[in-house]
């Protein structure tokens, strides 16, 4: 019996039992579309870190105040509570190293801004001109902070959109003076830029000078200092420069927590990985459970086949013929389970896609090619069981239709 | 060509055990028309399966062409039955699934016949029992003469040596159980063995020989 014989017969005999083969196929396909659904919505969310992370701005390093074991996600740290503050003389004395691009000190703070009788509460994050390269923002209108000394406390702010539609409305901004606290500002620019990084939402906050920002909160301190390096390979050397410099100015004591965006994004992305391996491997339990059924399903179908394997036996069917035969029905079903099965993943991935364009979901080629595989070998190795069986029944008493 | 020396079979039924074949000595002639019959539980049907080699004797030795059967191994035992031996059998065992001319098939596809000569050979078995214009036809579209016609085809596909048939007329009405037994007839005389099991003293006076068996022993072998 050639194999494509063996591949006929067997799909005619599916064919043949349409509610029984239709059942396995729905459990196979199910398995393996929530295999690729869970992993592609893993990787989905992996990606849409990853891309967050890189709207920080390339080869950025953020030194923080505390000192920290733990990349500096404590709370101290957080509200820049330590024993020693970053100051502007700390971050102006970071940009003595060649491979520092730019740099970029914040402080941020909350004040309520108004405008003639519209008053609200807003964030206040108070940098220099060059926050704007760091974390790669756009303008859509106007200017960003002027280029001038860091020391120096001038009155002028940039608002986030939302900023400017809630306290303007349809007037126009541009111009317009606001007032933060106590203090006057000139609004001299719009930020375009969406999104949320180092907890503000650009949309929602108010870009003051630093020095305007030290002075409305009343604190020298600073909450950050951002640094662009040259490039990737010369990051190793501004953070020790970095370490080295601040650890001499805050007389020999390490008190800073320095971390790269992609230190930060690894552990984002180690444990998103573990999270959809998990998953993913919780959803190839399934595709077991569908191989008990196949086991179950076909161990009815050989009872049921009993006379028809009688049969074969009698027109010269060897054991292995038959075992061959009810193999080639399990591989089947295991593949065109899994075609379904990709066929609703990959849809559902597509739709996720259409409802939650942010989200980029799309199956990984490692989870596709492992529930194509799992399948396969599940649905043999559940169908062995049923197909030794058939294989050993006597041929007269299987031609009774006894088993 | 049919050789068995001392035939034992035996069953375990509970703690006994049944002699279905006590001790059968028999030699059938290439060629030969030989009817087995006696009464129900005699062994008719388990010396059929010993020869069809369905069933392995308890003792003794059976050579069919002169090779030792008893001493094959599974996949020896597949092969002659499929080419050397055809069953006709009393409830056709057709697959309802496939049709008329994929049922006649089925040895060939399991000898791992080239499709192409498996076609001539199928198409020529179904002209020879006029079956063209029901090739198509799945069994439960067939008369009963007519699924026994496509059993013998099926049984007759492979050009065996010998044809077992187990009842062949026992589900059909007079005039198609003629038709049948003459076309076994006619398989008889192009050369093939024919052994009838049955219960039909008519169709058992058709043939040649005879062979009456009662308690799986042979009480008479009768020669008209």
């Amino acid at each position: 019996m050639v194999n494509s014989d063996i591949i006929r017969y067997s799909w005619i005999s599916l064919r043949g039992n349409r509610a029984r083969t239709l059942l396995m196929l729905l459990a196979m396909s199910i398995s393996v579309a929530s295999v690729l659904l869970l992993t592609a919505l893993g990787e989905g969310a992996r990606r849409y870190v990853n891309n967050e992370f890189a709207s920080l701005g390339t080869n950025l390093i953020i030194v923080m105040p505390g000192k920290s074991e733990t990349a500096g996600s404590g709370l101290e740290n957080m509200m820049g509570v330590t024993p020693r503050d970053l100051t502007l003389d700390d971050a102006r004395a970071l940009t003595r190293h060649h491979s520092v691009v730019r740099i970029a000190p914040i402080n941020i703070g909350v004040a309520d801004a108004s405008w003639q009788n519209r008053k609200r509460e807003v964030a206040v994050l108070g940098s220099t001109h060059e926050l704007i390269d760091v974390r790669q923002w756009k303008l859509s209108s106007g200017l960003f902070l002027p280029a001038m000394d860091w020391d120096r406390s001038t009155p002028v702010c940039v608002l986030g959109k939302k900023i400017r539609d809630e306290l303007f409305g349809a007037h126009v901004a541009m111009g317009q003076w606001i007032r933060l606290g106590e203090n006057r500002y000139r609004v001299i620019g719009i930020m375009a830029s969406e999104g949320r990084s180092i907890g503000v939402d650009v949309q929602d906050t108010v870009i003051i000078p630093i020095a305007s920002a030290q002075e409305l909160f009343n604190t020298p301190s600073l909450l950050r200092i951002l640094i662009e390096a040259k490039n990737r390979d010369s990051m190793d050397h501004v953070i020790e420069f970095t370490l080295n410099t601040i650890k001499h100015k805050h007389h020999g004591e390490e008190d800073i927590t320095v971390i790269t965006q992609d230190a930060v994004l690894k552990t984002f992305d180690n444990v998103i990985a573990a999270l959809t391996y998990g998953v993913g491997g919780i959803a190839a339990i399934s595709l077991v459970v569908a191989g008990i059924l196949i086991m179950n399903v076909m161990l009815v179908a050989v009872s049921q086949r009993t006379a028809e394997i009688g049969l074969l036996k009698a027109l010269g069917a060897s054991q292995q013929k038959i075992l061959n035969l009810f193999l080639a029905e399990a591989l089947l079903l295991s593949l065109f389970g899994a075609a379904i099965g990709f066929i609703f993943g990959l849809g559902g991935s597509w739709l996720i896609r259409l409802m939650l364009p942010d989200l980029q979901v799309y199956p990984p080629l490692w989870a596709m090619l492992a529930s194509l595989l799992v399948a396969i070998i599940t649905g043999l190795l559940f169908s062995l069981l049923p197909a030794r069986k058939a294989a050993a029944l006597d041929p007269v008493q299987a031609l009774q239709g006894r088993d | 060509m049919i050789t068995l020396k001392n035939i034992h079979r035996n069953f375990k039924v509970g703690s006994q055990i049944v002699h279905a074949l006590d001790g059968i000595n028999l030699e059938i002639g290439a060629g030969e028309y030989v009817s087995v019959m006696g009464p129900s539980g005699s062994g008719k049907s388990t010396l059929l399966n010993l020869i069809g080699m369905l069933d392995h004797a308890s003792s003794g030795e059976y050579r069919l062409n002169g090779q030792n059967v008893t001493e094959m191994d599974e996949n020896e035992e597949s092969h002659i039955r499929n080419q050397t031996i055809g069953f006709v059998f009393q409830s056709f065992h057709l697959i309802p699934r496939l049709t008329a001319a994929e049922n006649i098939e089925l040895p060939l596809m399991l000898a791992g016949m080239d499709p192409a000569e498996r076609a001539l050979r199928v198409n020529d078995v179904i002209e020879k029992m006029d079956l063209v214009n029901r090739a198509q036809h799945t069994p439960d579209q067939l008369s009963g003469g007519q699924r026994q016609r496509v059993a013998i085809a099926r049984a007759t596909v492979t050009h065996p040596s010998v044809i077992l048939a187990d009842e062949p007329t026992g589900n059909l009405d007079q005039k198609s159980g003629e038709d049948v037994v003459n076309t076994l007839e006619a398989l008889n005389q192009q050369g093939m063995t024919l052994i009838i099991v049955t219960h039909d003293l008519q169709l058992g006076q058709r043939s040649p020989r005879t062979l009456r068996m009662v308690d799986g022993r042979i009480e008479s072998d009768h020669l008209q």
